[in-house]
């Protein structure tokens, strides 16, 4: 520290009020933006997401419809919270259903009556809150596909994957508590399978079973305990989970379709403000409309048809709702004979793989997917742009062939119905599911791939021939010839821009001194791996091949040329190009 | 034949020819397809025994044998009384139209003084269930509390006994190998009843004792008060639970939505 400060006395305090200078050179915000932003700071950090801009289209979208429905789902939700009693307590009904008057229920399915029956909107409130719920998974499902086909977890998104998956999971279970909530016959027998489930635990099951129970089955305990989990803990870490999710949207920029102009480094779009939140706030609206028009026209879950749960009476066609259709198709796929007792224990492999395993393990491949693709592709690259799924045709592959699994699973949990509406026998029917749970993935697989693969080479066709025109050409020596319009440069942009990857090469597995690489046995099964994801490939059209083939057109015209016809085709063409041309401003 | 021939690419030559091929067909099967014998010219003041007899032996005994007492093909009726007849037959299910898993409800074959001789005869054979009286097959209105208690409790009763099968709102359900229990609201009360005392096809049997004809008729009551209901939820898609709940999200839910995605997403800033 210097004691001898140089400054005249009279300058000491220069630019001490820098600050307050500077802020008054800048104009201020004014009125209400001005007045918040004083106060809380926020101009920043809003101008920074008003400017963000999006990508338009409809697959988009699908996320969109989740997070609404979900919103629906929460409003409607804390109404219902208004009237239902979480109680298991023992009361007599004396409401206005008249089937069902005198008869003793627990608290929860009477007040769920009162609900349906005596509370003003009560009914409409809860269709509405359980299709919302139906349509929430439902577009979370769509949501993931769009985004697994098109290649959007790939980095920087494998987290934003790992958090929808988790989500989509959430989903599933905090549907499944709902579900259980009203204490009819139905949801009663769900919460019977829930309690089965738990018992096929091997070795702890009973314990199990027990501790959620708070003692045995049904007892007082369940419904208080899964009322808290559906209304508190699962929305709470929906929510939470949710909000990391959009957020890292921000954080990410969201991806677009290839197309001109598009490139991994910018975003092709409108911004948030003014256009989408217009357009967002608009679908909000379309798909709180949607549904509130669905409820208000369609039963689901007509509670009082049911009647109140008593473990001993079930009613045919118990089904989970949808989501969990394929948990209890496996159950149904299940062979019995697959029971067995060692030391003195049950080992339930009828039930334990279909109930307790398929849900953990179906989540982690799901989540687990990007790592694996990045492992085997190598590539560190971020990923901006999305695929079109016939250019990545294996993991359109996998994705078809696990959706297939999916989809036995889940029509296995309607053998019953099938049977009955389509007049078959329900053990055909699930011999027949037993089958195809094993052949019909690979086989889906094949003919994706083959799908992939061809629609590769017709874009190639298009890309070197042009478009057909179906404007067939007759020569002077009789031939015939179809024409074949030239792509526009926009056009032909999206059909050549991708990469197409070839498998990786073996480096050699050891050294100069003949040692081994300590990692050649992990770069053998990568490059077996990457062999099997890339091995076909259709190369997209490179400027050289289009030039050449370009040449071969010309020679070809060369005959014709001189006749009007020619001419005109070419007029033709050319003028269907400006229309797409002026499409595309 | 030199006419026709000169007319057989005449434009109309195949619909005309369409036309004369279904005549044809058609008509001959109208001659040549088994008839119903109908041995039931109502003769005089003829025993009702002796006229189901009759009918019995031109219309049933090729499978159930000349004196019912059973072929391969068809179980003995001695034993099953009126009331198995009056439900079979009354719904249509008898005479069996061709080997099945199952006897499923046909058009019915007899009218109602046929029907009676039949399970007259039936029933002759050896004591059996007969068909109930009309007191037990009346069903409860609801509105006095008496009959809504009896409603209630007609509820509680299908759905220990019968709902595992027929579904919660007797809409019916699979049973193994292609059998069903077929849905209940096209059913009158009467076959109700006798279905239940008489166990047809896969069903048990619930004899007196087992529910008691008061029981019986709550049962019914039960079904009819639900079937009257006005369905305040909307369309009830068949009332078959979550699978068409889960179908009707997937379908038209989503498909509305995303419609709706598709038309927005085209809509210019």
């Amino acid at each position: 520290m210097s004691t001898t400060d140089t400054r005249p006395a009279d300058a000491l305090r220069a630019g001490d009020r820098q600050a307050d200078e500077r802020a008054s050179a800048t104009k201020p915000l004014g009125g209400i933006a001005g007045w918040v932003d004083d106060r809380v700071g926020a101009a920043k950090g809003v101008s920074f997401l008003a400017k963000k801009v999006f990508p338009d289209h409809w697959s988009f979208m699908l996320g969109e419809i989740a997070m609404y429905s979900m919103i629906v789902c929460l409003l409607t939700g804390a109404f219902l919270t208004f009237w239902f009693v979480p109680s298991a307590s023992q009361v007599v009904y004396d409401g206005s259903y008249i089937p069902l008057q005198g008869m003793t229920m627990s608290d929860a399915y009477r007040s769920t009556l009162d609900i349906s029956f005596d509370i003003r909107g009560g009914l409409l409130i809860r269709q509405i809150h359980h299709w919302a719920a139906l349509i929430f998974v439902v577009s979370v499902f769509v949501h993931m596909a769009r985004v697994f086909f098109t290649g959007a977890f790939r980095k920087p998104r494998e987290i934003n994957w790992v958090f929808g998956t988790i989500l989509s999971l959430l989903a599933c279970i905090e549907g499944f508590a709902g579900y259980s909530l009203p204490d009819d016959l139905l949801s009663g027998t769900g919460i019977r399978a829930m309690n089965g489930f738990m018992q096929s635990a091997p070795v702890i099951g009973s314990y199990l079973s027990y501790f959620v129970f708070g003692g045995a089955f049904p007892g007082e305990a369940i419904i208080p305990r899964l009322y808290s989990a559906h209304v508190l803990l699962i929305p709470a870490i929906l929510v939470g989970l949710f909000t990391a999710h959009i957020l890292l949207v921000f954080v990410h920029k969201h991806t677009q379709y290839p197309g001109p102009g598009r490139t991994n480094n910018n975003v092709v779009g409108y911004p948030l403000l003014p256009v989408y939140i217009a357009k967002a706030g608009g679908f909000f609206f379309i798909v709180f409309g949607v549904i509130t028009l669905i409820s208000a026209v369609v039963t689901i879950n007509p509670i009082w048809a049911y009647g109140p749960y008593d473990p001993s009476p079930i009613t045919a066609g118990s089904q989970p709702d949808w989501y969990m259709g394929f948990a209890d198709g496996a159950l149904r796929l299940l062979p019995g004979f697959l029971e067995f007792e060692t030391f003195g224990f049950t080992w339930s492999m009828n039930i334990f793989p279909g109930s307790l395993v398929l849900l953990p393990v179906m989540w982690t491949i799901i989540g687990a997917y990007p790592f694996v693709e990045a492992w085997v592709t190598g590539d560190k690259r971020e990923h901006h742009l999305l695929d079109r799924p016939r250019n990545a045709p294996t993991r359109t592959a996998i994705g078809v062939a696990g959706i297939t699994m999916y989809v036995v699973l889940f029509l296995a949990a309607g053998n019953d119905l099938m049977a009955i509406k389509l007049h078959l026998s329900i053990n055909d029917i699930t011999q027949t599911l037993r089958v195809l749970f094993f052949i019909g993935p690979p086989i889906a697989f094949w003919i994706t791939k083959r799908i992939c693969l061809s629609l590769q080479r017709a874009d190639r066709q298009k890309v070197l021939h042009g478009r057909e025109t179906g404007t067939i050409w007759r020569h002077a020596d009789g031939k015939f010839e179809e024409i074949h319009a030239p792509l526009t440069p926009q056009e032909r942009w999206v059909l050549v821009q991708h990469e197409s990857p070839e498998p990786l090469q073996l480096t050699a597995g050891t050294d100069a001194n003949g040692v081994d690489s300590p990692i050649a046995r992990k770069e053998r099964l990568r490059a077996k791996f990457s062999n099997f994801y890339f091995r076909d490939r259709v190369a997209p059209a490179t400027p050289s091949e289009l030039e050449a083939a370009h040449h071969e057109h010309d020679d070809h015209a060369a005959a014709p040329s001189g006749e009007h016809e020619a001419i005109e085709a070419g007029g033709a063409g050319r003028e269907r190009e400006t229309i797409k041309a002026r499409k595309h401003d | 034949m030199n006419a026709l021939a000169a007319r057989r690419r005449h434009p109309a030559a195949i619909a005309v020819l369409l036309l004369i091929g279904l005549l044809v067909t058609g008509g001959a099967y109208s001659f040549l397809a088994p008839k119903d014998a109908n041995a039931a010219a109502p003769t005089a003041a003829a025993d009702a025994v002796s006229e189901g007899k009759d009918l019995f032996v031109a219309n049933c005994a090729s499978c159930h044998g000349i004196n019912a007492q059973g072929t391969k093909s068809g179980p003995s009726l001695v034993g099953v009384g009126a009331a198995s007849v009056d439900f079979q037959v009354g719904t249509g299910r008898m005479p069996l139209a061709g080997p099945n898993v199952q006897a499923p409800v046909n058009k019915v074959k007899f009218d109602d003084e046929q029907i009676a001789a039949l399970a007259a005869y039936v029933a002759s054979l050896g004591p059996g269930p007969s068909v109930p009286e009309s007191k037990w097959t009346t069903v409860l209105e609801p509105g006095t509390p008496e009959n809504n208690k009896a409603i209630a409790e007609g509820g509680e009763i299908f759905r220990v006994n019968c709902a595992m099968c027929h579904n919660f709102a007797g809409a019916g359900g699979a049973l193994t190998r292609g059998k069903y229990a077929p849905a209940l609201d096209q059913t009158t009360p009467k076959h109700i009843y006798e279905a239940m005392v008489s166990g047809p096809q896969s069903m048990p049997v619930f004899n007196d004792t087992n529910l008691t004809p008061e029981a019986k008729q709550k049962v019914i009551s039960y079904l009819k008060a639900q079937e009257s209901q006005t369905n305040v939820g909307g369309l009830t898609l068949g009332n078959l639970g979550p699978v068409s709940e889960g179908l009707f999200a997937w379908v038209f839910a989503l498909g509305i939505l995303i419609g709706c995605a598709v038309w927005l997403g085209k809509k210019a800033a």
